[in-house]
C-alpha cells in the first residue's frame, strides 16, 4: 500500500480545482455579562453551576463529599485533598468505581457552555470520562464569548490530548428522548471562581 | 436485483406501509429540523459562518494534496502512524493487520461512517475479530443486524418498543420495559465492560488539522474517548476530505456542526487527539475509495465539503417519508444520493431521482453545498449514460406514493409551512420537474383546494 500514497496524491493533484483563497476568521465579538451567558448555556446543556468567590468554597464541597465516603480524585493542587498519585497511572478497570473527579478547566465558552480541559490538567485521560460525576473549576476571567476567541486562547497541541466538555454525557438515540448520562459522567458541576 | 434502479422506490413503499410509524419518523425529523432552525437563528453571523465554512473547505480541496502531506508530516512528528488506503479493501486490510499485530480480538468502535462505507465490521468478523459499535444508536442497530438508517441518529427508524425487545433478547432487560433511561443505563453497563476489556479502539474522525497533525472527534455520549483512553491501540479511520488547514478553522466548524445536526450549541465532547498517551499506539488511516474521482467531477466535487451533519436528511421530505434504509448506501439522504452514484453508477442510479429538488437541503447545508443542483446534474449524467430511464419512472411513482398519500397530511400552522413541509414539489424552482404540468403526480388531480379540504377531515 506504499503505492497507494503516491497514487492518491497524484490523482488529487490531477483532479483538484483551481486555487481558492483561505479566508481570515473574524472574532465575531459580543459584549455583555459573559458569566451569566455562560451559566445560561450550562443550564441548557444539563450542567449545574455555582459562582464562588474563593476556592475555599470548592474545598468545602470536596470535603463534604469525602465525608460522605465518595471515591474521588482531585487533580487540582490548589484544593485540599490533592490525591493524584494513587490514580495517576490507573487503568480503566481500576478506575471503574471512581465516583467523582475534580479537574481544572482552562477556558470556558459563554455561547455554548463548553470548557477546554487539557491533558496536563486532567492528569489521566480517563478521569473526565470514567467518573460518574465530573466537577470542573474555572476562573471567571477565563470565560470568553465564543469558539473563535477560545481557539485563540488555547494551543490545541500543547498536550497530547485536550477536549471541550459541554455538559454531562448524553444520548437521545431511543426515540429522541434525551437521557442524561450515556457512557461518560451522569453529572457535570461547574464552579466559577471570580 | 433485476431492476436495481428502482430500489429506493420499492423500499420507500414498504416503509410507508406502516403509516403510523412513517408519520412518526416524518414528524420527529421535522422536529429536529426545527431545533436546527432555532439554534441557527440565535447566531447573528450564521450566514457568515456558512460562507466561511464553505470557503475553508473549497480552499482545502484546491490544495488537498499539500494539506495531506503537511498533515502526514506533523502527525508523524506527533508519534502517530499514518496509513494510506486507495479503496475499501485496502482500508480493511490495514486495520486488520494492525489488530493482528497486537493480537486484538475484541474491538470497541465509536461512530465512523467511513468504516460503514468500507464494510469493516463484516470483514473483521470473518477474521474472528469482534467489533462492538458503542454509540448507543449504532449498538442498537448492530444487535438487530441492521445498518444505521441516519448518519447522526442511527436508530431513528426504531421505536422504543423495538429497542426494548432487542435489549430484552440480547441484554436480558425486563420484558416490555420501554423506559429510555432504563434502557440506556442497561446499555451503559454492558458497554462499560466492553470498553474495559477490549484490546483496541477504532474511531471515526470529524476533522483532521494539517498544521498540527491531530484529529478531532465529536460525540455526545463520550464513547469515543472512553474507548480510546481505556485501550492500548487507537485506530482512527477517515476519508481524506476531513482535512482542514488550521486549528482555528475548528472554531467555525464546531459552531456549525452540532447546531445543524441536532440544534445543540455544541456536542458534549469535541476531543482533540494529537499524541498517543504513554504506552499507547495511535494510527490514522487516510482513505480514498472514489474520492479522487469525485474531486475530478467538476459538477460534484463540492460534495466533498460535507461535514456529515445530516441537516439535509432531516429537512428532506423524501428522506423523512422513506427512511434511511431505502437509500441502500452507507450515507443516505440527499448528500448520500450524490456520493453513491460516484461509487457505483448502475447500482445507485435511482438515488438522484429520490428527491423533489425542492432545494431545502441546499438552504440548510452549513457548508453551502448546492445539493439539489447536484442531484439534478446527476440525473442528466445518468440519463446520458443510459442508467436513468427506469429510475426516472420509479421516481415519479415515488412522488405519488411517498409525497401524495393524503392520510398523512395534517393541517399545520399556516399555509406556507404546510407547503414547505408536505408539498415542496409544488414549489416553483427551475429544477423542479413536478411544477411542470406534464410531470405533476396524479394524486392532486382534483383542484388542490378540494383535495385539501377533503383531506383535512382525516385529522
Ligand atoms: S451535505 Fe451539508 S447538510 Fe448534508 S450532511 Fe453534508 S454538511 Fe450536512
Amino acid at each position: 500500500m506504499s503505492n497507494s500514497r503516491e497514487n492518491i496524491l497524484a490523482a488529487i493533484n490531477a483532479n483538484k480545482p483551481a486555487p481558492v483563497e483561505l479566508p481570515e476568521i473574524p472574532l465575531f465579538e459580543r459584549k455583555g455579562d459573559l458569566v451569566n451567558v455562560f451559566i445560561g448555556a450550562l443550564e441548557f446543556i444539563g450542567a449545574t453551576s455555582v459562582k464562588v468567590t474563593s476556592l475555599s468554597e470548592v474545598d468545602e464541597y470536596l470535603e463534604s463529599l469525602q465525608q460522605a465516603g465518595t471515591r474521588l480524585v482531585n487533580t487540582i493542587a490548589e484544593l485540599n485533598g490533592y490525591n493524584i498519585n494513587a490514580y495517576k497511572k490507573a487503568n480503566a478497570s481500576e478506575l471503574e468505581a471512581l465516583d467523582t473527579a475534580f479537574i481544572k478547566g482552562r477556558v470556558g465558552v459563554a455561547e455554548n457552555g463548553a470548557i477546554w480541559v487539557s491533558e496536563s490538567d486532567m492528569v489521566n485521560r480517563l478521569f473526565p470520562f470514567i467518573c460518574r460525576k465530573l466537577v470542573l473549576v474555572i476562573n471567571a476571567k477565563d470565560i470568553v464569548y465564543n469558539m473563535h476567541e477560545a481557539y485563540r486562547r488555547i494551543q490545541v497541541d500543547e498536550d497530547g490530548y485536550g477536549t471541550f466538555i459541554a455538559g454531562p454525557s448524553k444520548t437521545a438515540d431511543i426515540e429522541q428522548s434525551l437521557v442524561v448520562g450515556a457512557h461518560g459522567p451522569l453529572e457535570l458541576k461547574v464552579f466559577i471562581v471570580s | 436485483m433485476s431492476q436495481p434502479a428502482t430500489h429506493h422506490n420499492k423500499a420507500a413503499a414498504a416503509f410507508l406501509k406502516n403509516g403510523q410509524r412513517a408519520q412518526w419518523h416524518d414528524e420527529t425529523l421535522w422536529f429536529v429540523r426545527a431545533k436546527r432552525d432555532k439554534a441557527a437563528h440565535q447566531i447573528p453571523e450564521w450566514e457568515a459562518l456558512r460562507n466561511l465554512g464553505s470557503q475553508i473547505k473549497e480552499h482545502t480541496l484546491s490544495n488537498l494534496d499539500e494539506y495531506l502531506l503537511q498533515f502526514e508530516a506533523n502527525a508523524k512528528k506527533n508519534g502517530i502512524k499514518v496509513h494510506w488506503a486507495n479503496n475499501a479493501a485496502e482500508h480493511n486490510q490495514i486495520v486488520y493487520e494492525i489488530l493482528l499485530h497486537h493480537n486484538a480480538v475484541n474491538v470497541v468502535k465509536s461512530k465512523s461512517m467511513l468504516t460503514e462505507e468500507c464494510g469493516l465490521n463484516h470483514y473483521l468478523a470473518e477474521r474472528k475479530i469482534s467489533v462492538v459499535d458503542t454509540d448507543l444508536g449504532e449498538y442498537i442497530v448492530q444487535l438487530r443486524n441492521e445498518p444505521p438508517s441516519h448518519i447522526v441518529l442511527p436508530a431513528i427508524h426504531l421505536k422504543k418498543e423495538d429497542v426494548s425487545n432487542t435489549f430484552h433478547k440480547h441484554l436480558h432487560t425486563e420484558k416490555n420495559n420501554q423506559d429510555p433511561v432504563y434502557l440506556t443505563r442497561a446499555a451503559r453497563q454492558v458497554l462499560r465492560k466492553k470498553f474495559i476489556t477490549a484490546d483496541a479502539a477504532i474511531t471515526g474522525v470529524n476533522f483532521a488539522v494539517a498544521e498540527t497533525g491531530g484529529i478531532v472527534v465529536c460525540t455526545n455520549e463520550g464513547n469515543a474517548d472512553l474507548g480510546v483512553h481505556a485501550n492500548k491501540v487507537h485506530i482512527a479511520c477517515m476519508g481524506f476530505e476531513k482535512i482542514i488547514p488550521r486549528a482555528q478553522d475548528l472554531s467555525v466548524f464546531l459552531r456549525l456542526l452540532a447546531r445543524s445536526a441536532t440544534g445543540q450549541p455544541i456536542t458534549t465532547y469535541s476531543s482533540h487527539f494529537h499524541r498517543p498517551k504513554a504506552g499507547q499506539e495511535m494510527h490514522i488511516v487516510l482513505v480514498n475509495n472514489g474520492r479522487t474521482e469525485q474531486l475530478g467531477r467538476e459538477a460534484f466535487r463540492n460534495s466533498l465539503k460535507c461535514i456529515r451533519c445530516a441537516a439535509c436528511f432531516n429537512t428532506c421530505p423524501v428522506y423523512r417519508r422513506s427512511g434511511g434504509h431505502s437509500y441502500h448506501n452507507s450515507v443516505a439522504g440527499p448528500i448520500g444520493s450524490i456520493l453513491a452514484p460516484n461509487l457505483d453508477m448502475r447500482k445507485n442510479a435511482d438515488l438522484p431521482f429520490a428527491s423533489t429538488l425542492c432545494g431545502s437541503c441546499t438552504n440548510v447545508c452549513p457548508v453551502k453545498i448546492n445539493i439539489h443542483e447536484q442531484l439534478w446534474s446527476w440525473r442528466q449524467v445518468l440519463m446520458a449514460e443510459g442508467y436513468g430511464g427506469s429510475a426516472k419512472k420509479a421516481s415519479m411513482k415515488l412522488m405519488t406514493g411517498v409525497l401524495s398519500k393524503p392520510a398523512v397530511y395534517r393541517l399545520s400552522t399556516g399555509m406556507a409551512r404546510f407547503f414547505m413541509r408536505y408539498l415542496p414539489f409544488l414549489v416553483n424552482n427551475r429544477l423542479n420537474p413536478w411544477y411542470k404540468q406534464r410531470d405533476m403526480p396524479s394524486a392532486p388531480k382534483e383542484s388542490f383546494k378540494d383535495w385539501y379540504k377533503k383531506n383535512r377531515n382525516h385529522e
